[in-house]
C-alpha cells in the first residue's frame, strides 16, 4: 500500500529487490532473539517472584536450543562448504558456528549462576535473562556478520545490553558506577569504531568484507592513507571490545563493580564476540593488508599480556586481580590472531572455549564467595578459605591453575596452541615474552591460592579481623551445575584434547559469496 | 578401606588394558626389543597407579587419617614393588628402550603416550618407586593427612611420568605437573617462611619451563619443516638428526638448558633451591632433593645430548665450568650454614654440580658415574634430610648452635648419621665413592682442569659436613640435648633400605653399572657420531680401552 501512495507521489518507481531471506542458516539467532521475545512477554504475565527459577531455565533451554540449531547447520557447512546468505551480509561458516556455541555456552554459565544471585541479592525478574540473550544475539550477529555495517549492529546489540547488564545490582553504587563507565568508554569506542568504517568504506567503496577482499583482490590502492587510517580505528573499536591494552581502562573497575556472574558472561561471552569480529574483519578481509596491521597487533599482544600480568600482581582485590588476568588472556589470544594463520585462527578459537569453562567456573566461585551484597572480593576476604570450603576452594584451586596453564588442564593446551601458532609464524620472541607473562600472572594465581590455603600476608592478616566471618555459605543447586560443567569443561579438555581440537581446525573462517 | 585399594586398582587395571591394545602396535617405534614388550604395561601402571592411589585417599573420610596414611603408603609400597619389577624385566646389555608403552593421545599433531626406559631413566625410576614409600613413613605431617598423602602420591605420578616419557609433549607436561604438588606441600606442611619458598619455588621452575615450551613447540615445527611429518616423538626427532639447523638447535638447547638448569640447579640459577628444601617438610625435601633436582639432570641427559648432540658438545665448556662453580660455590656456602638443614640443601648444590660436570664431559665414565651419582644423592641426602627431620621433630630446633654433644644421648642415631654423611662425602666403600670418581675420571679426560678443581669439591665436602658432625654430635652434652630422644624402631627401619642400598652400591656396584653403561655407551654414540667431539678411546672400556694409553712407538713394537 505504502508502495502505491509513493507511485502516486513520485510516479512511477521499480520495486526494491529484496534479498532472499534463507531462514534456515539464521535458525540459532532466530531461537536467541524469539525466547528472548517470548521469555519478556510471558514473565511480564507472570508473577514477579517465582519459587522455580524457571526464568534461568527458559534461558538455559534457549541457549542450548540455539547450540542444537548449529548442529545440522555444521553438519552442512562440513559437507558442502561455507555461504552467505541476506545478499551476503551474514557468513556461515565453521568459524562463526562454533562462536556462536562458545557464547551459547557462556550465557548457560551466567544464566545458572544468576539464578542464586538474584534471589540472593533480592532482585528476581526476568529482565537480566532477557538481556542476556539480547547480547548473545549480538554476539552471534558479529560472529557471521560479513558486512561492516551488520557488524556494528552486533556490537551495539551485544554492548547495549551488556552495560545495562552491569548496572543491573540497583542498590550498589559501583554497580551503577561501572554501568555509566562503561557505556561512556563503550560508546567512544563505537563511535572510533564506525568512523573506521566510513573511512575504509571511502578507500574501497564497500562496507561488505566479500566485496572489500574482493576488491584488494582486483586492484591496488595508490594512496593508502585512508584505508589504513580506517584499519587503525577498527582496531581501536574491537581492542576496546576484547579490552587490549591501552584500550583496557574500563575492564578492572568494570569487571570490579558488575555483578559477579555478568562479569562472567562479560569476560567469556562478550571476549568471544569481540575476537569473532577481529578475526573476521582483519584476518579475512584485511588480510591483504596484514604486513600493515601484523607489527600493531604484535605489539598490542605484548602490551596486553604484560600490563595485564604485571598489573593483576599489584591488586587487594580478586575481582579487579581476575579482570588483570583475562586482560592477559586477551593478550594470549592477541598473539593467535597475529599469527594471522588457519592455525592461529583455530588456536585462538580453541583458547576461547577453553578460556569459557576456567573464567566462568572462576568467577562462579567468586559469586558465591562474594555473600550477599557482592563484596566480600578483597584477598583478605579469601583467607582460610581452603579450611572453610574446601571443597570450593579446591575447584577454585584448579580453575586458577588452569588458568595459570597448568598441564592437563585446558588452560595448557590453550596456551600451548598459541604458541605453537606463534612458532609457526616465526615470531619466537613473541612465543616467549607470552609464555614469560603466563608466569608472571602465575604470580597471581598462587598468591590467591596461598591466600586461600596458608592464610595471607602479614599485613593483610591485620584487616582479617574485623568482620566476623559470616555464616554458613549456601551454594544453590545451579551454582553447583555452573561450577560442575566448568570442572568437566576444564579438566575434560586438558585430558582429551583431541575432539576440541579437531573442531577448532574445522572452524575455519570463509569470505564467500552467495552459496544455496 | 580394603574395598577402596581394590576399586583403584581395578581402575588401574582397565586404564592399563586400554594403552595395552596399542602398545603392541608401537613397540616396533625405535626399540630393539619390541618382541619383549609384556603384556602388562607395566611402565603406564608405573604413573597411574600412584595418581589412582592419590584419588583413593582424597576419597578417604576426613575423620580417619589414619587410613588415608595407610591406603597411600600401600600404593607407594605397590608403586615401589612395580618399578622394582621393572628392574627385574629390564633387559641387561641393550642401550634401546624396553618395555614400551604408546597410545595416541592428541592424533593431529602425533602426540602420544609414549613411555620407555632404558639404562639411563631405570634406577631413577627405581630410585623414585623406593624413596617414596620411605618418604612418606619418615616424614609425617601434623595436621590434614590426607591431603598430604595425596598431593605426595601425584606428585609420584609426575615424576615417573619424568623419567618415563619419551615424548616431547608428554614430559613437558609431567615436567610441569610436578609442580603443584610439590607448591602444596611446601605451603601446606612447610616451616616460618613456607609461602615466599614456596611461590619462588614455583616461579623459578616454571619461568625455566617457558622457555622450554617455546623450544620444545619450535623443535616440533621445524622438524616438521625439514619435511618431515609434524610429529612431538622424541625418538624419531632425535634419531633424524641433521633435519634442524646447527645455529637453530642450538638456540634450541639453550632454551631446554634454561628450564633444567633451573631444576637441577645450576649454579646462577641455584637460589631457590636453599628455601624450598629448607621450608619443606621433611617428606617434601626428600623427595625434592632426592627425586625432583634428578628431573633437571635427566633432562639433560634425555634432552640435551640425546636430541641436540652438537648443540651440547657446544656448549659442553660452558656445562662444565658451570658445574665446577656450582661444586665449589655450593661447598663454600655449606660450610657457612647456621641451619643444619640449609646447609645439607646448599651440599645438594655442590653434588649437582658434580653431576652436571660428569655428563658434560660427554665421555662413557663421565655418563655412567653421573647417571650413578643421581641414584647415590637421592640416597644419600633423602637419608640426611630424614634425619635432620628427626632431630627438629626431638629438639624444634635446626640451628647447629643449638644442638650439641647429641652422640652421647643417641649413639645409634649418631652412628646411621656418619655413614650417611660419609657417603656423602664419597668415602670409599660407600656409595658416594664410586659415583664421584666416575664422574671425576670421566671429566679428567676431556677436561683435566676442570676435574682437577672439581676434585677439590670432595674435600670441601668432607670439610662442611666433618665440621657440622663435630658441632652437633660432639661436645659435651648440655641440659637442652640431654633428653634427645635414641632411634626408634620404626625410624631405623625407615632408614635400614637406604643403609642397605649405601653400601650395597658402594661395595658391589657392577650390576647397576652393567645396567646403565649400554644406553650411556649409545648416548656417546649418538653424541660422537653426530658433529660431536670424540671422546679418547681410553674412556671406552673393553678390548679396546687399553689402545688409547699406547704410546705411538710401544704400538708398533708390539705390531711388529
Amino acid at each position: 500500500m505504502i508502495g502505491a501512495v509513493v507511485a502516486q507521489v513520485g510516479g512511477p518507481v521499480a520495486p526494491i529487490d529484496t534479498p532472499r531471506v534463507v531462514w534456515h542458516a539464521l535458525t540459532p539467532l532466530l531461537v536467541l532473539l524469539g525466547g528472548a521475545v517470548v521469555l519478556v512477554v510471558v514473565a511480564s504475565l507472570r508473577p514477579r517472584r517465582p519459587r522455580i527459577g524457571w526464568h534461568a531455565i527458559v534461558t538455559i533451554l534457549v541457549a542450548l536450543g540455539a547450540i542444537g540449531a548449529v548442529v545440522p547447520l555444521w553438519r552442512d557447512v562440513h559437507r558442502n562448504g561455507p555461504f552467505s546468505v541476506m545478499a551476503d551480509a551474514v557468513g556461515v561458516d565453521g568459524f562463526s558456528l562454533f562462536l556462536t556455541v562458545v557464547i551459547c555456552a557462556s550465557v548457560v554459565i551466567a544464566a545458572l549462576l544468576l539464578d542464586g544471585y538474584l534471589r540472593r541479592e533480592s532482585l528476581e525478574g526476568p529482565e537480566a535473562y532477557v538481556l542476556l540473550l539480547l547480547s548473545a544475539s549480538g554476539g552471534v550477529i558479529m560472529a557471521g556478520a560479513n558486512d561492516l555495517i551488520v557488524m556494528f549492529l552486533g556490537l551495539e546489540v551485544l554492548s547495549i545490553s551488556v552495560y545495562v547488564l552491569a548496572g543491573l545490582h540497583l542498590r550498589r553504587l559501583r554497580s551503577g558506577e561501572a554501568a555509566l563507565k562503561y557505556f561512556l568508554l563503550g560508546a567512544f569506542s563505537s563511535a572510533f569504531f564506525l568512523y573506521g568504517i566510513a573511512l575504509v568504506y571511502g578507500a574501497t567503496g564497500s562496507t561488505n568484507l566479500v566485496r572489500i577482499a574482493d576488491f584488494f583482490a582486483r586492484n591496488t590502492l595508490s594512496d593508502e592513507r585512508l584505508l589504513l587510517a580506517g584499519i587503525a580505528l577498527l582496531l581501536v573499536g574491537f581492542g576496546f571490545k576484547v579490552a587490549a591494552v591501552p584500550f583496557h581502562t574500563w575492564t578492572p573497575d568494570v569487571y570490579q563493580g558488575s555483578p559477579s556472574p555478568v562479569v562472567a558472561y562479560m569476560a567469556t561471552g562478550v571476549k568471544a564476540a569481540g575476537f569473532a569480529g577481529l578475526i573476521r574483519v582483519f584476518v579475512l578481509a584485511l588480510g591483504p593488508y596484514r604486513l600493515d596491521w601484523q607489527p600493531v597487533v604484535y605489539w598490542l599482544a605484548i602490551l596486553t599480556m604484560v600490563v595485564g600480568a604485571v598489573l593483576a600482581v599489584v591488586q587487594t582485590d580478586v575481582k579487579r586481580m581476575l579482570a588483570y588476568s583475562s586482560i592477559n588472556h586477551a593478550g594470549f589470544i592477541l598473539v593467535g590472531v597475529q599469527a594471522a594463520t588457519r592455525r592461529g585462527v583455530s588456536s585462538a578459537l580453541f583458547y576461547l572455549a577453553a578460556y569459557l569453562f576456567m573464567v566462568g567456573g572462576s568467577f562462579g566461585i567468586v559469586t558465591l564467595l562474594g555473600r550477599r551484597g557482592d563484596g566480600r572480593h578483597r584477598l583478605a576476604d579469601y583467607e582460610g578459605m581452603g579450611r572453610r570450603h574446601p571443597v570450593l576452594s579446591m575447584l577454585f584451586a584448579v580453575f586458577l591453575l588452569a588458568q595459570a596453564g597448568t598441564p592437563l588442564t585446558g588452560g595448557f593446551l590453550a596456551k600451548f596452541y598459541v604458541v605453537q601458532a606463534a612458532v609457526e609464524a616465526r615470531s619466537f620472541w613473541l612465543a616467549l615474552a607470552a609464555m614469560v607473562t603466563a608466569v608472571i600472572s602465575a604470580f597471581l594465581y598462587l598468591r590467591i591460592i596461598l591466600a586461600m590455603y596458608a592464610g595471607g600476608d602479614a599485613d593483610e592478616e591485620a584487616s582479617t579481623s574485623e568482620a566476623a566471618p559470616p555464616g554458613r555459605l549456601r551454594v544453590p543447586p545451579m551454582a553447583r551445575l555452573a561450577l560442575a560443567i566448568a570442572l568437566i569443561g576444564t579438566v575434560g579438555i586438558g585430558l582429551v584434547p583431541g575432539p576440541l581440537t579437531r573442531t577448532a581446525r574445522d572452524a575455519t573462517p570463509a569470505l564467500v559469496s552467495g552459496g544455496r | 578401606m580394603s574395598a577402596l585399594a581394590l576399586v583403584g586398582a581395578t581402575a588401574a587395571a582397565a586404564a592399563n588394558a586400554a594403552t595395552s591394545a596399542t602398545s603392541a602396535s608401537a613397540a616396533n617405534a625405535a626399540t630393539s626389543a619390541a618382541d619383549a614388550s609384556p603384556q602388562f604395561p607395566v611402565l603406564t601402571a608405573l604413573v597411574v597407579l600412584p595418581a589412582v592411589g592419590a584419588l583413593v585417599t582424597g576419597l578417604v573420610s576426613r575423620r580417619r587419617p589414619e587410613a588415608a596414611r595407610q591406603v597411600a603408603v600401600l600404593f607407594a609400597v605397590l608403586t615401589g614393588a612395580l618399578s622394582i619389577g621393572a628392574l627385574v624385566l629390564f633387559k641387561t646389555g641393550t642401550p634401546g628402550f624396553q618395555l614400551v608403552d604408546k597410545a595416541t593421545w592428541i592424533k593431529d599433531l602425533d602426540i602420544s603416550w609414549f613411555l620407555g626406559i632404558d639404562g639411563i631413566s631405570l634406577f631413577l625410576v627405581v630410585l623414585t618407586g623406593v624413596l617414596f614409600p620411605i618418604a612418606m613413613l619418615g616424614g609425617i605431617p601434623h595436621h590434614d593427612e590426607k591431603p598430604f598423602y595425596a598431593w605426595l602420591l601425584m606428585l609420584e605420578a609426575g615424576c615417573m611420568g619424568v623419567f618415563l616419557a619419551l615424548d616431547l609433549f608428554v614430559f613437558f607436561v609431567m615436567f610441569e605437573i610436578v609442580l603443584v604438588p610439590m607448591y602444596f606441600l611446601i605451603a601446606g606442611w612447610g616451616y616460618e617462611r613456607r609461602r615466599y619458598a614456596a611461590i619462588k619455588f614455583f616461579l623459578y621452575t616454571m619461568l625455566g619451563s617457558a622457555f622450554m615450551l617455546v623450544g620444545l613447540v619450535a623443535t616440533a615445527v621445524l622438524y616438521q619443516r625439514a619435511g618431515h611429518p609434524l610429529t612431538f616423538n622424541l625418538v624419531t626427532i632425535a634419531t633424524n638428526q641433521g633435519s634442524i639447523a646447527t645455529t637453530t638447535a642450538r638456540w634450541l638447547f639453550l632454551s631446554f638448558a634454561v628450564a633444567f638448569a633451573v631444576k637441577v640447579p645450576v649454579f646462577p640459577l641455584h637460589t631457590w633451591l636453599p628455601d624450598a628444601h629448607t621450608q619443606a617438610p621433611t617428606a617434601g625435601s626428600v623427595i625434592l632433593a632426592g627425586v625432583m633436582l634428578k628431573l633437571g639432570t635427566y633432562g639433560f641427559l634425555r634432552f640435551g645430548l640425546y636430541l641436540f648432540p652438537e648443540a651440547a658438545t657446544w656448549f659442553a665448556p660452558a656445562m662444565v665450568t658451570l658445574g665446577v662453580i656450582g661444586i665449589i660455590y655450593g661447598a663454600v656456602a655449606a660450610a657457612m650454614q647456621r641451619d643444619l638443614k640449609r646447609l645439607i640443601a646448599y651440599s645438594s648444590v655442590a653434588h649437582l654440580g658434580f653431576i652436571v660436570l660428569g655428563t658434560f664431559a660427554i665421555t662413557t665414565q663421565g655418563l655412567e658415574g653421573g647417571v650413578l651419582q643421581m641414584v647415590n644423592h637421592g640416597i644419600s641426602t633423602g637419608a640426611l634430610f630424614l634425619l635432620v627431620g628427626m632431630i627438629y621433630e626431638r629438639r624444634h630446633t635446626r640451628a647447629i648452635a643449638e644442638l650439641r654433644g647429641l652422640q652421647r644421648a643417641a649413639p645409634i642415631f649418631a652412628a646411621v648419621f656418619t655413614v650417611v654423611m660419609m657417603s656423602s662425602i664419597g668415602v670409599p666403600g660407600l656409595n658416594g665413592f664410586v659415583g664421584e670418581f666416575l664422574t671425576l675420571l670421566g671429566a679428567f679426560l676431556t677436561r683435566r682442569w676442570w676435574a682437577v678443581v672439581g676434585a677439590t669439591g670432595v674435600i670441601v665436602a668432607a670439610l662442611y659436613l666433618l665440621w657440622a658432625y663435630q658441632r652437633v654430635f660432639h661436645g659435651k652434652l648440655d641440659d637442652a640435648n640431654a633428653d634427645f630422644g635414641e632411634l626408634r624402631l620404626r625410624e631405623g627401619l625407615v632408614l635400614a633400605p637406604l643403609l642397605g642400598i649405601i653400601v650395597f652400591l658402594g661395595v658391589y656396584p657392577k650390576p647397576v653399572l652393567d645396567r646403565i653403561e649400554p644406553s650411556v655407551k649409545a648416548l656417546v654414540a649418538q653424541v660422537e657420531n653426530n658433529g660431536g667431539q670424540r671422546q679418547p678411546p681410553v674412556a671406552t672400556t673393553g678390548t679396546s680401552a687399553r689402545e688409547g694409553t699406547f704410546v705411538r712407538g710401544e704400538r708398533k713394537g708390539a705390531g711388529g
